[in-house]
């Protein structure tokens, strides 16, 4: 390896490197809405929040010049689109998910207008924590590479878990998603539950936004999610609503992603469309095999839309 | 009741009659002044293909008694002909510059026929001798650009190894990719270009992800055809690999790692076009050039280019600016080991021959499917 390249030990490294750089919005947009569904609600517009996300974070990062400041204003930006969205929902007869897809274009939409000023500029970027010092080859220091959020987002799917299973607002969380009626009779409000489970939804997935604009790809442009919030949506039901299987899926949809370049890269050229589709190819798969006519999904949240 | 559909009918037809008129009247009204209309399928400050056709228009707006409209995003579809009808109709545009590849044919050519005493100036497509005459093809031979970057990467590198992040495997980009490895062997006989298509134009983490798995292998010198090649310069930079860029000038976000770059010059062209209007010439139904024509332009060479890359690419495009050397001048083989241009065969940039190119020369690593 006089040349320093690394011949067909490129792929896996490049699939672990991708699962890394690639699945963080994935991991903050299912864990956020995780939460929201497990309170009974499907919030399909957090395609829109990770846009709004990713363009306002960039924003209050140019301005400011903080990156730290822009995710936290990218939290608040999804918040407030989560407050929308369960304001609405929270009239009588109102579909969510129509609410969603709604939410969806406005908040995609309301970003490219917002953002028309910001391609150009150049944001000051999340700083990345230099794991691989241990290493000489180059390769395998620039994938551990790793940013904070990465490393927040693993942490947060455990915590989850445990917060679901045994903490006071994981219970009222499942109950209010499992059965209003059992949660109306405790004396509380499954309206003011699913209001605030959408808004930390939102909150994470305008911070999963932050992180494409200000780590990787590292810039703000109208390309730049290309429809990533909404696979994130379908890979919770991929998941099973459970926060570590969404840790897993979203580091295979990452690792996945760098797939199709990386064979490229090794000279396997054909049917790389193929490669590419690799994700989505896994996720039907898998919910082909799953999926059974008799019952409803195991896992499914009793309250949701499509479940009852 | 035949009467309520009749009077609806008539309400119509009277109100787009209405409407018409005052669109001739405000025509005539206006006809002191032009009016030049721009239409753009994305974001004019994307860095790249919209933003150098939307730098081209500012050209113009510096031109006294120039009016110039623009809408961008515009897809290429019948939104294009509302676009354009709607600038002709409501702000009185006579000259349009369709910018992106797929308006020509159909919604260039329709509109070109129901407006005759009007202009239409297209991006890319190829004008034919069926297609009405006051409708026009320009394009630029940017291969000629990128073979001068190719050039300065040869000399650049230190592996051998250039990267290339393309879209799609169509005769425009492979061009592309052919005249930059063949100006790369120019300098350096052993380099290698490695192609990576992402698929589609607009692909940021998947242009990302390709930048990275290049400079995994060993690549340090990396350029690409996407329509905003952002992506691309800024994460090869943060590697530490050099960039020639793509459409326009991206130093400004890389000035350490940029060494130069292929950049449409349509600054140049779109106020040449004017002024042969405003002079009674007509404009050639199908125009095309190179850096001799002033229709491409390289940028301004980094400071990481050493003196002799400098020397070898000045003298190389001395010499296309002058008009005697042909890029695509056989013996050339394609990666595969088949002649694609025979030995004695010299394809010159017109060569309609070039414009259906479909393979990969010797030296490029990848494949075109």
């Amino acid at each position: 390896m006089a040349d320093g390249s690394l011949g067909l030990w490129t792929v896996p490294l490049a699939v672990f490197g991708g699962a890394i750089r690639v699945s963080t919005p994935f991991l903050f947009v299912s864990l956020g809405e995780c939460i929201t569904e497990r309170s009974g609600r499907i919030n399909l517009g957090l395609e829109g929040t990770l846009v709004m996300g990713a363009m306002s974070a960039y924003g209050i990062s140019y301005l400011s010049g903080s990156p730290w400041l822009g995710v936290l204003a990218a939290g608040i930006t999804g918040a407030m689109l989560g407050a929308l969205h369960a304001g609405i929902c929270s009239l009588p007869r109102v579909n969510d998910i129509a609410v969603g897809i709604a939410l969806m274009l406005f908040g995609t939409g309301l970003a490219f207008y917002l953002g028309k000023p910001l391609i150009e500029p150049t944001a000051a970027r999340l700083p990345a924590i230099d794991f691989g010092w241990w290493s000489d080859v180059p390769q395998v220091r620039a994938a551990l590479r790793i940013n904070v959020l990465f490393l927040i987002g693993i942490a947060l799917a455990p915590l989850l878990y445990w917060a679901f299973k045994t903490t006071r607002w994981g219970l009222l969380i499942r109950t209010a998603g499992e059965s209003s009626d059992a949660a109306r009779a405790m004396g509380y409000s499954v309206l003011a539950i699913r209001l605030r489970a959408t808004m930390v939804g939102g909150f994470l997935s305008g911070i999963g936004g932050s992180f494409l604009s200000l780590f990787y790809p590292g810039s703000w442009n109208e390309g730049l999610s290309s429809g990533q919030g909404i696979t994130a949506v379908a890979l919770v039901i991929f998941a099973r609503w459970d926060p570590m299987l969404c840790l897993w899926a979203s580091l295979a949809f990452g690792g996945a992603a760098a797939l199709g370049p990386a064979l490229q890269s090794v000279g396997v050229t054909s049917g790389y469309h193929l490669f590419n589709a690799a994700p989505y190819i896994l996720t039907l798969a898998i919910m082909i095999i799953t999926c059974s006519p008799k019952r409803t999904l195991t896992g499914a949240p009793a309250e949701l839309s499509i479940t009852r | 009741m035949e009467f309520g559909r009749i009077s609806r009918r008539h309400l119509l037809q009277g109100g787009a009659a209405l409407t018409l008129g005052t669109a001739l009247g405000a025509g005539a009204a206006r006809a002191a002044g032009t009016t030049i209309g721009f239409v753009y399928v994305g974001s004019r400050d994307d860095y790249g293909y919209n933003q150098a056709h939307a730098q081209g228009a500012a050209a113009l707006k510096k031109l006294p008694g120039l009016k110039v409209i623009e809408e961008e995003k515009v897809p290429e579809t019948d939104a294009v002909e509302k676009t354009i009808e709607s600038m002709i109709n409501l702000d009185g545009a006579s000259l349009l510059f369709p910018t992106s590849f797929g308006y020509y044919n159909p919604h260039v050519i329709k509109m070109a026929k129901k407006f005759p005493k009007l202009r239409f100036e297209h991006c890319g497509g190829l004008w034919s001798d069926k297609d009405p005459t006051n409708a026009g093809s320009y394009f630029g031979y940017i291969d000629e650009a990128q073979y001068i970057s190719g050039i300065v990467a040869g000399y650049s590198t230190k592996s051998g190894k250039l990267g290339f992040v393309a879209a799609k495997p169509i005769p425009q980009v492979l061009r592309n990719i052919n005249a930059f490895t063949l100006g790369a062997r120019l300098a350096n006989p052993k380099a290698t270009t490695q192609v990576i298509f992402t698929g589609d134009w607009s692909m940021p983490v998947k242009e990302a992800e390709a930048t990275n798995s290049l400079i995994d292998q060993g690549v340090d010198v990396l350029t690409c055809h996407v329509d905003g090649p952002k992506t691309m310069v800024e994460n090869a930079a943060r590697r530490g690999a050099m960039v020639c860029g793509y459409h326009v000038n991206q130093s400004p976000l890389a000035p350490k790692a940029y060494l130069t770059g292929a950049e449409w010059n349509w600054e140049a062209l779109y106020p040449k076009f004017v002024k042969m209007i405003a002079a009674g010439e007509t404009i050639p139904n199908f125009y095309r050039g190179g850096l001799k024509e002033e229709i491409v332009k390289c940028s301004p060479y980094g400071e990481a280019v050493s003196a002799e890359a400098r020397k070898h690419a000045d003298d190389i495009k001395a010499k296309l600016v002058a008009g005697n050397y042909t890029i695509f001048k056989g013996p050339i083989m394609d990666n595969k080991g088949n002649a694609v241009i025979t030995s004695g065969t010299d394809r010159g940039q017109t060569d309609p021959e070039l414009e259906k190119m479909n393979y990969l020369v010797e030296g490029v690593l990848g494949a075109t499917s």
